[in-house]
């Protein structure tokens, strides 16, 4: 499937449907991990939803991106047992070296930094996790491996 | 019909209606920043509450019912009204000052009116990059309160959707699609969205300046020109009433200002008449499977024509507008006349409009004598305020008369700045063309006032004319759906002759138009229907009090034939006054 026919299959697909916009929308992110403008300009062409409705639903519903998310995606955990066991000084080394806020990625699409409440295993707080591996009682100091490690991967990957 | 009680009134009001409309029946004006009467309830701003069989509601989206019983203000429901006020301008910058709509502004009225000193509240006021992109209206989403009234009329009685609004709750702000710069969106800038804002956040592009440099500069010959419809409401900013026609005092105050000569912009409509009366007459004639033809003079319906309905630009009638027209006679013609060098004449114009900001530069065409052939487009408001920095005590004036030759004009030119306006002025002059006499019946009343489409059927010499005027740029689609339907089932066009207007009533009540609020004008500032059909009627009793109502009749508009044109439509004629269309993309990104 070619990037360009997501988008055209899925007004294909929803057209004809009243009221299903956030439909369309939903499997183009699912392909794609986000919603490109062009996909969007597509769905309004397809659709025939003016491209001003789409982005108001897009940036209406937090669950859509309008970026393409980062390759390795980092969760840390803010909750009550990780938040009490330093975390948030994890969160503020990520950010530091990473050079995003949370909710960003890096420029090249590397890493995505996102914040969750919890991920269940308060045990090992504080917690991170990276593309589902689970790192329990992460320091700071902790940071820069961490990302190393993914940074090694994501360039094995590559190869 | 509805009974019930108002502040223990009885009213008595049709079903369906609004308590916040029933009330001013009984003369009382419930407070709101976000209903307006052009648009549909919102429920945006939270300050029209009411007390409603003892509960309390929002008075603009709750329609009345038998027996209902409303407590329009108790001390409860203001200081509820206090503290929404505050919570608004916590959101909002402290410039009054340095606003452009100081003086003018509802939530500064309303801050006012429940005397708001100091809020204790935080400011959560976030800067956004301000987006004057279009050089025609100009965004600054931190003043804007999201009543979402601009929204509502470019989406829904505009049907542009060029605004829209971006992400949710306290971040939410209003932008093109996905935040882009409204230049790169499908805005037409009718300025609709800054005639409906009830603060500084939606404004006209200012330059008032560049004016004064032209103005100033000893070296240039600055000349101006006003439309139509200015000088039937720029009387409103000095205490006239609304619709008051002051074209005098306006030439007078323009005169004062230091304009070399003061134009009409009316001339520029005869003018325009001649051409696309010959236009239309020629394609009736020769050519009837071209038709209908669409009218021209609007830029907003331009830029849409060209970003949204590509298979009608043949439709189109070629003939540039009235203040283009005027732009590019004074550069050539008036320049050799009076021994001018062209380069060195500088015209202004002065419009009801903000997309006429965008069509002195629209295309290489606009640059047919050479220069730019209209070098600053100024709205009322604008020329207003340059009025006022003069010190020029405007209602004191004495009527003064417009120079020559491109001064004169007929009746037929003043009605352009209405809907209805342009085809009653086209079919007066088209009649005489075909036929080689006038019309007996001068006006056509199927085509006057504010239905959104309108029609009419003219007899001419035992040939039916079929002509439709559409105002308020949503109302253009279904009268493109028609031509389109009859084309495409093989059927005669059901139109001849078709005239749109983007604003709802036409030019009177354009996005530059002044937003003042006389005491007996309680309703919100800015334009109404009530201020629409004052404004239309001040140029309606000049045509009818005209001693000239036809263009083909302007002497002035003939010597310009006679020593320069030639003939309407001829070579010469075209290369000024005419301009051709390009389709162009919804978005540039």
């Amino acid at each position: 499937m070619t990037e360009a026919s997501v988008a055209s299959q899925a007004a294909a697909k929803w057209r004809k449907k009243r009221g299903s916009l956030i439909m369309a929308l939903h499997e183009i992110q699912s392909v794609k991990g986000y919603v490109p403008w062009e996909d969007a300009v597509e769905i309004a062409n397809g659709m025939g939803v003016p491209l001003a409705r789409i982005y108001e639903v897009l940036t209406f519903y937090n669950f859509f991106k309008l970026e393409a998310p980062g390759k390795a995606v980092i969760s840390v955990c803010t909750g009550t047992a990780c938040y009490l066991k330093g975390n948030d000084k994890v969160l503020e080394e990520f950010k530091k070296e990473l050079g995003i806020n949370e909710g960003e990625s890096t420029e090249d699409r590397m890493f995505h930094l996102q914040v969750v409440r919890c991920v269940g295993c308060c045990g090992l707080a504080p917690v991170c996790v990276v593309n589902g591996k689970t790192y329990g009682r992460v320091t700071p100091g902790d940071v820069r491996n961490i990302l190393n490690e993914w940074r090694n991967k994501l360039a094995d990957d590559k190869e | 019909m509805v009974k019930l009680k108002i502040d223990n009134y009885d009213v008595d009001v049709p079903a369906g209606t609004s308590i916040l409309d029933a009330a001013r029946t009984v003369q009382i004006e419930i407070p709101t920043l976000c209903k307006h009467p052009d648009v549909d309830a919102t429920a945006g701003c939270g300050l029209c509450i009411c007390r409603v069989n003892g509960r309390i509601m929002r008075s603009c989206c709750t329609p009345v019912s038998e027996g209902m019983e409303v407590i329009t203000s108790d001390p409860e429901i203001v200081d509820v009204r206090r503290t929404v006020l505050k919570l608004i301008l916590s959101n909002h910058p402290n410039e009054c000052l340095t606003c452009i709509r100081s003086g003018h502004c509802e939530l500064q009225d309303m801050a006012n009116n429940f005397g708001i000193k100091n809020s204790r509240l935080p400011s959560l006021n976030k800067k956004y990059e301000i987006d004057d992109s279009t050089k025609a209206i100009v965004l600054d989403a931190s003043k804007c309160i999201v009543c979402g009234r601009c929204v509502e009329v470019c989406q829904n009685q505009q049907n542009v959707w060029a605004l829209s609004y971006l992400n949710r709750g306290l971040a939410t702000r209003i932008t093109a699609a996905g935040g882009i710069n409204l230049a790169d969106s499908p805005c037409i800038k009718c300025g609709q969205c800054s005639a409906h804002c009830p603060t500084g956040a939606i404004v006209e592009y200012d330059e008032t300046q560049k004016v004064w440099d032209m103005l100033n500069d000893k070296d240039l010959y600055t000349v101006v020109q006003i439309a139509p419809a200015v000088r039937v409401a720029i009387g409103e900013e000095f205490g006239f009433d609304f619709g008051e026609n002051l074209t005098g005092k306006t030439y007078a105050a323009l005169r004062r200002l230091g304009f070399k000569k003061v134009f009409d912009t009316n001339f520029g409509a005869d003018l325009t008449i001649i051409e696309e009366a010959t236009e239309f007459v020629e394609r009736f004639k020769m050519n009837p499977g071209s038709l209908p033809m669409f009218t021209s003079c609007c830029p907003a319906w331009v830029d849409l024509l060209e970003k949204y309905h590509h298979d009608m630009i043949p439709q189109f009638s070629t003939c540039k507008s009235p203040q283009s027209m005027v732009g590019a006679v004074a550069k050539t013609y008036f320049a050799e006349k009076m021994g001018l060098d062209p380069a060195k004449v500088r015209v202004i114009s002065v419009m009801p409009c903000t997309a006429k900001k965008w069509e002195i530069v629209r295309s290489e065409d606009m640059r047919s004598s050479g220069f730019q052939d209209v070098d600053v487009s100024i709205t009322t408001r604008e020329l207003t305020r340059m009025i006022k920095q003069a010190g020029i005590n405007f209602r004191q004036l004495k009527d003064e008369d417009a120079d020559s030759p491109l001064g004169e004009y007929s009746g037929a030119a003043t009605i352009f700045g209405t809907t209805g306006g342009v085809m009653t002025a086209a079919l007066r002059t088209a009649y005489f063309y075909i036929t080689g006499e006038e019309l007996g019946q001068l006006d056509f009343k199927e085509i006057d006032g504010l239905e959104g489409i309108k029609e009419a059927e003219v007899d001419i010499k035992g040939t039916k004319v079929r002509v439709a005027v559409a105002h308020g740029i949503g109302n253009v689609e279904k009268v493109l759906d028609r031509v389109r339907e009859a084309k495409a089932n093989g059927e005669e066009t059901p139109y001849h002759f078709i005239e749109v207007m983007a604003c709802r009533g036409g030019c009177v009540a354009g996005g530059g138009q002044p937003r003042v609020m006389m005491p007996d004008q309680p309703k919100p500032r800015g334009i109404t229907d009530d201020i629409r059909v004052k404004r239309a009627k001040g140029l309606f009793d000049e045509d009818l009090n005209a001693k000239n109502r036809m263009s083909h009749h302007n002497e002035s508009i003939k010597a310009l034939y006679a020593e320069y044109l030639g003939k309407p439509n001829s070579g010469k004629a075209h290369e000024l006054l005419h301009t051709h269309y390009v389709p162009r993309g919804l978005y540039n990104k």
